[in-house]
């Protein structure tokens, strides 16, 4: 029984570091390849040595599939590929391969060049990893081999994140990575046809949440922006590089383009620059209004926003200031957010989540008195805010992709196990199909029937399209021929013509059967009384009355013969090959319960 | 022996041909034109292979057929069908004919049974399909034939089961237009089978190719408007179609669950996997809220265009597609608007501020939640957060026409409306403004709503402002803090956009007249008076204190008591607005002032109306006096032009009938006047100074009679009549004229020619109404036609003099709408003394802006005009795009004027104008042909002359030599 086998390295009953194995149709292809961001030992890598103990990665993998830029989705890959070893190829979209070594650069040099770790990939392995990468395109297929093919989907999240069709001969896997089923200012929904895989692969990041309609949350920011900025007050938005700090720039660059403010709004420089200039470069991955409007006005080269100095900070007048990092842990945002916290004009805004002991998740959780280094107490007078901007699809989301998609079973990864339970028993409820979530280590294994096409010889086809009436879609048809496997096609012919190609005789089988029946008179007559019978019986075949004394229904022969030892019991002997084995049984029936008494 | 039948079928149709061609021979005989089917018939001989044939069949395309000669056409077209072997010129042969059965006044029975006998020898798919199509226009032609119909249904019946998609679809296309509507008829048509045309389509709706699928779905749509009441069986057809794999077919099913949903609202449906039972209306109406979530954009469009107008659905269901339960981590959340909301009720103002304030409340029960609900859930909110603006768009008009018709969800949409205004696409904020306004009858905005609609009035762009302007003008607000808020962010609107003042300050008189106890407690506060001490005047020419005052006389206008709170000088300054600001400015009864003018009371109808009963009174007056002499008729018509050109400045929806006839009299006077000249009595070489002056009232009159026929709105046909008639008039009196004043005959030939042309074309255009002319001058020219054709032109003169003294003076009718198109320039307002400065050679935009009333069709007929001090004048046509229609009859005009120039030494000032052009061949209605197809229509939009439509306006400009 052919079989999909799942297995997650990663990111199983569990968010950060995903990698998934798959094994299907022979095939083996490995989804992701993240980095945990929780860890920084070994733990921080999925365990490469799962795949294969002793041996190259290269020998067992087929492919690598990098869903998109986020480092719980690609950030080990470079560990993976030049450290552990993998020569195959990688797929990834043009905007995750463009972008992703930047953030990859970026990754390494905070590992190693601040917090100083040793044996860690270096830049000119990164490097090499990209040169295996291989770009697609969306809804390209890509013949990965002459069996495994691939395919691309537009997935929302972040700039060019795609979820990927895996497919062999009939059997598929869809695998979504991260995905928003809503649309945001500057990317689009996700989006897949009804291509119902055997398995799909689902994230279930908010596998319990309805979010609220994104208007409200993008009014509310802009308005806490825009009265902050009449006030004269300055407006710190701590972002991570990618993703939400252009969507949030587009929103505010719109806004101050609609309302015709002044006030200058600056972006912390550094890898943010490069970004934005793929942000440019990428316009097909982008939403409707920035395709459309593109040729007039590239919408990510803002007219409003500017590079940051460090100068500005000091400088007085309103102003918005994007700047990194995120939780305003360290560096730059840090360094704005105390410079400004004494004012109760100014106002901070967390667009995200922040993990427990930083700054940021300080001062949302209402902290006033922050203690910095060097017994410093800050007391924070601006106003916090805290305004969720996700790109995830939410459980309605999920639930619409699965069913957009239709797939025979469903696995969700990417998530936590408590709230996975939940979405699941929705899952199976709602749509009939059963859902799995392995935890990591775990394999799930799908057995699958896969539909084996089979070629038919036109002439076989034709012949039986002369007997019979038109194929009727509804109902199941026999046919007579010979299925000839040959390097894995197969292939349905007449007898013989296989007999022809294989360069075989052909072998004659025959039936033969005694039927005595009581009949007092000569052979000849009994012959004739046979054929006379046989003849009223049979309308519809050709019975015939040989000149030596037999008598043929079609190609099956009937002789009579006297009884070597009783002579008034006359011995029919009936001959009939194997293709004719039905009618021939029939005529042996028929002639055993003997014949009518003669008139 | 099917063999043999057939055989025998190609015989019988070997003898038909023959026959067909013994026919054209001696039809072609009788034909006195060149026939057109003699050149078709020897190009198609000539042609030696398929691409020959198939390009002399497209040239032949190209030319139009008279009724006269189709069926001859068509026979060659057949007896070529019958010899060609190439699908693709056979194709082309059944398309063509197709074409020729639409041709008016043919009747296509005659060539059906062609058609349909060599469709059944047709063996291509294509060309089948083709025919069938022919057969589909035969059959629209001869909507009455019912024995017609029936055999086409049959043959539509019997090619259904070919292997193409293409022939199916035709024949399913065919049943749908054709199918019987009543069984009654179709029993005693010759025995036919009854055939139930519904049940035949409705198998098709499983068929394997998704285009004949959606084929079927479109033929019983086609049944449903014809007028075929659909049975309600097909409902679960269709709903199973809502799953189809292909996003034309779920479109297509989605519009027939429409349909049936409105055929059948009250029938009960059962809820599949449980036992309760809906009504079939509400079942509908979840079924295509769900597809407002489908995969494809179109399927979305679709359903969120069709949610709106499905108004008996049940309010239960309708509120639920506001609503969509949120949750976090599986615990009841409250959305934003709830939230908003519950703090506007508690008092509190300015939203929390601290993190968790959406924290999630109660635990939900887990097997309660239903994810994809089978039910309404939040289908607007998905509609309107969608991706492409198409959709958000149909939505928000859905939610329109949802609201209009129930006030309760009028009220919980508003939330949602808000939100759109912050949409990313101008066109979505603007539609969702103008939404607003539709529903704001049954709504009242609560404080945060305001303060969020008023945040959009600072919005860069000038349309959204504007629209909010109009909502402003119509809405409730429930707070004195409401109008206060609104004024305040209208004032700051006006300082950050100073063009905006009329707007806003319209907006000001309606949100004044609307609230008048809400602006009452407030009037203190808005003049800055105070009880014990004077304050200082304020300045009367500022623009933001007009308006303030706008908004308090207009509201003081029902609260007598509020000019008790003014002080003095604002009385003075009601004085001043009063007079300049009429408009925004009611009559006040202020104490120690009497009123001027008393209101007329609304409620009398028109004819009961005494300035109506005037105007009648006076035309009659001058319609029955034409037997008068010369010198009183020219009094009276003078009197009574003076007095209707008054009553139109009076009573201002009298204006556009008051100056149409009082136009039309003028028209009359010119003309008598003319005829009363002397120069009619002396010989001709003398009075050319007189000549001069009969000339210019011809030309008057004809300049009148364009505006007559082009400016006004409403103008009927019997108008249109009179109105051509006076040109007619004034036409035949310039040629008089020029008779009597040229020596030599010689251009009068010309001259007189293309008059009687004129008359020629008249007697076409109007033939109908003709007898409504009698007596007039052109009635006797029609009796005196056949001696004009052939008289000498010194003699048509003659006639034609002797003809127009006699003629009499026609009643005009009066129609019962008529408005005059007005226009008027906004901007550029011809106040500036700064030259608008620019480098010669290059180019400077102007930015024009102007309201139309009443024309149509401006896109095609408004045009910009520059005139330079030189004399030069350059016409400027307006982008379609530039014109915007803010409400019925109604235009505005926003555009760009590029003016250029060689340099001057001095500015100077170029004048702007609207000119309205017309075209008089365009009411002439165009031959059927034409429209068929392939044949490119004639350019319609040549201009034949322009009416000035608006007052010029000055613009100084500057045109600097460019520096080296």
């Amino acid at each position: 029984m052919p079989e999909i086998r799942v297995t997650p390295l990663g990111a199983g009953q569990d968010v950060g570091r995903s990698c998934i194995l798959v094994s299907i149709g022979g095939k083996n292809v490995m989804l992701d390849c993240g980095m945990h961001m929780g860890f920084s030992d070994d733990r921080r890598f999925p365990d490469f040595s799962y795949i294969t103990r002793n041996g190259r990665l290269t020998d067992f993998l087929d492919c690598v599939i990098i869903s998109h830029f986020h480092l719980d989705h690609c950030g080990a890959l470079p560990y993976f590929s030049e450290m552990v070893g993998y020569d195959g190829p990688i797929y990834m979209t043009q905007p995750t391969q463009a972008i992703c070594p930047i953030l990859l650069e970026d990754y390494r040099k905070i590992a190693v060049d601040k917090k100083g770790e040793a044996n860690f990939f270096t830049s000119q392995m990164i490097k090499d990893c990209m040169k295996k990468v291989v770009a697609v395109h969306l809804h390209q297929t890509v013949q990965v081999d002459d069996e495994l093919e691939i395919k691309a989907y537009y997935a929302g999240h972040v700039l060019g994140a795609a979820m990927f069709q895996i497919k062999v001969g009939s059997e598929s896997v869809v695998y979504t990575g991260d995905y928003n089923m809503t649309p945001d200012r500057h990317l689009g929904a996700a989006w897949i046809d009804k291509c119902r895989p055997n398995l799909l692969i689902t994230e279930s990041t908010y596998a319990t949440t309805i979010r609220d309609s994104k208007r409200c949350r993008e009014r509310d920011f802009l308005k806490k922006v825009h009265e902050t900025v009449e006030r004269g007050g300055k407006v710190l938005i701590p972002v991570f590089a990618l993703g939400r700090a252009q969507e949030l720039c587009i929103l505010l660059e719109t806004f101050w383009e609609r309302m015709d403010l002044k006030a200058p709004i600056y972006f912390s420089t550094g890898l943010t620059e490069k970004a934005n200039h793929y942000y440019k470069l990428f316009i097909p991955w982008t939403n409707q209004k920035i395709r459309k409007t593109f040729v007039q006005r590239n919408m990510f080269e803002f007219k409003h926003i500017k590079a940051f100095d460090r100068a500005f900070a000091d400088s007085p007048g309103p102003m918005v200031v994007f700047a990194t990092p995120g939780m305003l842990h360290a560096g730059q945002s840090l360094q704005i957010f105390r410079k400004w916290a004494g004012s109760e004009r100014n106002m901070v805004i967390m667009p995200g989540y922040c993990v427990q002991g930083t700054v940021g998740h300080k001062i949302l959780s209402g902290q006033r008195k922050l203690e910095m280094e060097g017994r410093q107490v800050l007391e924070v007078k601006m106003q916090v805010e805290y305004m969720s901007f996700s790109a995830h699809a939410d459980a309605k989301g999920i639930m619409q992709l699965v069913g957009q998609a239709e797939p025979e079973n469903v696995l969700l990864v990417h998530g936590e196990a408590k709230k996975m339970e939940f979405l699941k028993q929705k899952i199976e409820q709602e749509f009939r199909v059963s859902c799995y979530m392995p935890a990591n280590g775990e394999t799930v294994t799908l057995s699958t029937s896969p539909s084996i096409p089979v070629g038919i010889s036109l002439g076989l086809l034709k012949r039986e399209m002369a007997q019979g009436l038109l194929p009727d879609a509804k109902k199941p048809r026999l046919l007579h021929g010979t299925l000839i496997m040959k390097d894995s096609n197969f292939r349905l012919v007449s007898s013989e013509q296989a007999l022809k190609e294989l360069g075989l005789s052909e072998h004659q089988l025959r039936f033969t059967c005694r039927v005595h029946l009581h009949d007092t008179r000569k052979e000849q007559e009994t012959a004739l009384r046979v054929y006379s019978h046989l003849k009223s019986v049979l309308k519809d075949h050709c019975v015939q009355h040989l000149p030596d004394g037999s008598v043929t229904v079609e190609s099956i022969l009937i002789q009579a013969a006297a009884h070597s030892e009783d002579p008034s019991t006359k011995v029919l002997l009936v001959s009939w090959t194997y293709q004719d084995e039905e009618l021939g049984s029939y005529l042996t029936s028929l002639l055993k319960k003997g014949l009518p008494q003669a008139s | 022996m099917a063999a043999h039948l057939k055989k025998r079928v190609y015989e019988e149709f070997t003898k038909v041909v023959q026959q067909q061609q013994e026919e054209i021979a001696t039809k072609k005989l009788r034909l006195t034109k060149p026939s057109k089917s003699a050149a078709l018939h020897i190009d198609l001989c000539k042609a030696t292979s398929p691409a020959d044939a198939l390009q002399y069949l497209l040239q032949f395309a190209r030319k139009p057929v008279e009724a006269e000669s189709v069926e001859g056409v068509v026979r060659i077209l057949l007896e070529h069908y019958y010899k060609e072997n190439d699908p693709s010129v056979r194709l082309k042969i059944a398309s063509l004919l197709g074409l020729l059965s639409k041709t008016a006044g043919f009747s296509p029975d005659c060539i059906m049974d062609d058609a349909i006998n060599i469709l059944q020898n047709e063996k291509s798919h294509q060309v089948l399909a083709q025919l069938l199509d022919t057969l589909l226009a035969i059959g629209t032609k001869l909507p009455e034939n019912q024995a017609i119909q029936m055999r086409l249904v049959d043959v539509a019946c019997k090619h259904l089961t070919d292997t193409s998609h293409g022939v199916r679809n035709k024949c399913l296309q065919l049943l749908g237009n054709l199918g019987s509507l009543e069984k009654s008829v179709a029993k005693d048509t010759e025995g036919l089978a009854i055939r139930d045309v519904q049940k035949i389509i409705g198998d098709y709706f499983s068929d394997q190719d998704p285009r004949v699928r959606t084929a079927a779905i479109k033929a019983m749509l086609q049944l449903h408007e014809r007028g075929l009441k659909l049975h309600q069986t097909i409902y679960n057809q269709a709903c199973k179609l809502l799953s189809d794999d292909y996003e034309q077919v779920r479109s297509a099913a989605v519009q027939l669950i429409w349909v049936v949903s409105q055929l059948y609202p009250e029938s009960i449906v059962p809820i599949p996997s449980s036992n309760e039972e809906i009504r079939l209306v509400d079942d509908a109406f979840g079924k295509i809220c769900h597809m407002v979530s489908d995969g494809s954009w179109v399927v979305r469009v679709q359903a969120a265009k069709l949610l709106g107008s499905m108004e008996q659905v049940s309010s239960h269901f309708l509120e639920q597609t506001l609503d969509k339960k949120l949750m976090s981590d599986l615990r009841r959340k409250r959305t934003a608007h709830e939230r908003a909301k519950e703090l506007y009720s508690s008092g509190e103002f300015s939203s929390g501020r601290k993190w968790g304030d959406d924290a999630p409340k109660e635990e939900i029960d887990t097997g309660a939640v239903n994810l994809i609900e089978s039910g309404a859930c939040g289908a607007f909110v998905h509609g309107l957060e969608d991706e492409m603006y198409e959709v958000r768009i149909a939505a928000v008009e859905a939610l329109c026409m949802l609201a209009q018709s129930s006030p309760s969800f009028a009220e919980k949409c508003l939330d949602f409306l808000v939100d759109m205004f912050n949409d990313e696409i101008e066109e979505v904020r603007l539609q969702s403004i103008h939404t607003m306004r539709k529903i704001s009858n049954n709504i009242t905005l609560r404080e945060d709503q305001l303060d969020t609609v008023l945040a959009v009035l600072e919005d860069s762009s000038r349309d959204i402002r504007e629209a909010l302007h109009e909502l402003l003008c119509c809405t409730n607000v429930s707070t004195k803090e409401g109008i206060h808020l609104a004024l305040v962010e209208l004032l700051k609107n006006l300082t950050k956009y100073p063009t905006d003042r009329d707007s806003i300050w319209k907006c000001l008189k309606f949100l004044g007249s609307r609230h008048p106890t809400l602006v009452l407690p407030l009037v203190p506060e808005l003049l800055s008076t105070h009880p014990f001490f004077d304050t200082a005047e304020p300045d009367m020419d500022d623009p933001a204190y007009i308006a303030v005052l706008v908004l308090i006389f207009n509201a003081a206008k029902t609260c007598p008591t509020m000019p008790a709170l003014f002080s003095d000088h604002t009385f003075r300054h009601y004085a001043y607005l009063r007079d300049s600001l009429s408009h925004l400015v009611p009559a006040l009864r202020l104490p120690g002032r009497k009123l001027v003018s008393s209101a007329v009371s609304p409620n009398i109808t028109p004819q009961e109306d005494p300035s109506h009963q005037f105007l009648q009174q006076s035309l009659e007056r001058v319609y029955s006096l034409q037997h008068l002499d010369p010198q009183g008729t020219q009094e009276l018509l003078e009197f009574t032009i003076r007095d209707l050109q008054r009553l139109g400045e009076l009573q201002c929806e009298l204006a556009g009938v008051a100056d149409f006839s009082a136009t039309y009299l003028r028209c009359q006077l010119l003309l008598i006047k003319a005829l009363q000249e002397k120069l009619w009595n002396v010989a001709a070489p003398l009075y050319l100074k007189q000549s001069d002056l009969a000339l210019a009232a011809a030309k008057q009159i004809m300049e009148e009679t364009y505006k007559m026929e082009f400016m006004y709105s409403g103008v009927e046909n019997k108008q249109v009549v009179i109105i051509h008639h006076m040109r007619l008039q004034a036409k035949a009196l310039q040629l008089i004229v020029t008779a009597r004043t040229t020596r030599g005959v010689d251009p009068l030939f010309g001259m007189c020619e293309k008059f009687l042309q004129e008359v020629d074309f008249f007697q076409r255009c109007f033939i109908a109404d003709l007898p409504h002319l009698q007596d007039s001058f052109v009635d006797k020219l029609l009796d005196l036609m056949p001696r004009l054709m052939t008289a000498k032109p010194a003699e048509v003169v003659k006639i034609l003099q002797t003809m127009l003294r006699q003629s009499t003076f026609l009643h005009l009718p009066l129609p019962e709408q008529i408005h005059k198109a007005s226009a008027t320039i906004i901007e550029p307002a011809g106040e500036s003394d700064n030259p608008l400065r620019f480098t010669s050679g290059l180019v400077v935009a102007l930015d024009v802006d102007a309201t139309l009333e009443h024309v149509q069709d401006p896109q095609n007929t408004v045009k910009v005009q520059v005139l330079y001090p030189d004399g030069q004048a350059q016409m400027i046509h307006p982008k379609p795009a530039d014109f915007r229609n803010p409400g019925p009859g109604r235009h505005r005009l926003i555009t760009q004027v590029y003016l250029s120039h060689t340099a001057w030494t001095e500015p100077c000032q170029v004048e702007v104008r609207l000119l309205l052009a017309y075209n008089s061949s365009s009411r002439i209605p165009k031959s059927p042909w034409i429209e068929g197809g392939e044949m490119a229509p004639q350019v319609e939009t040549s201009i034949e002359g322009t009416i000035p439509l608006s007052k010029s306006v000055k613009v100084y400009i500057m045109p600097k030599p460019a520096r080296r």
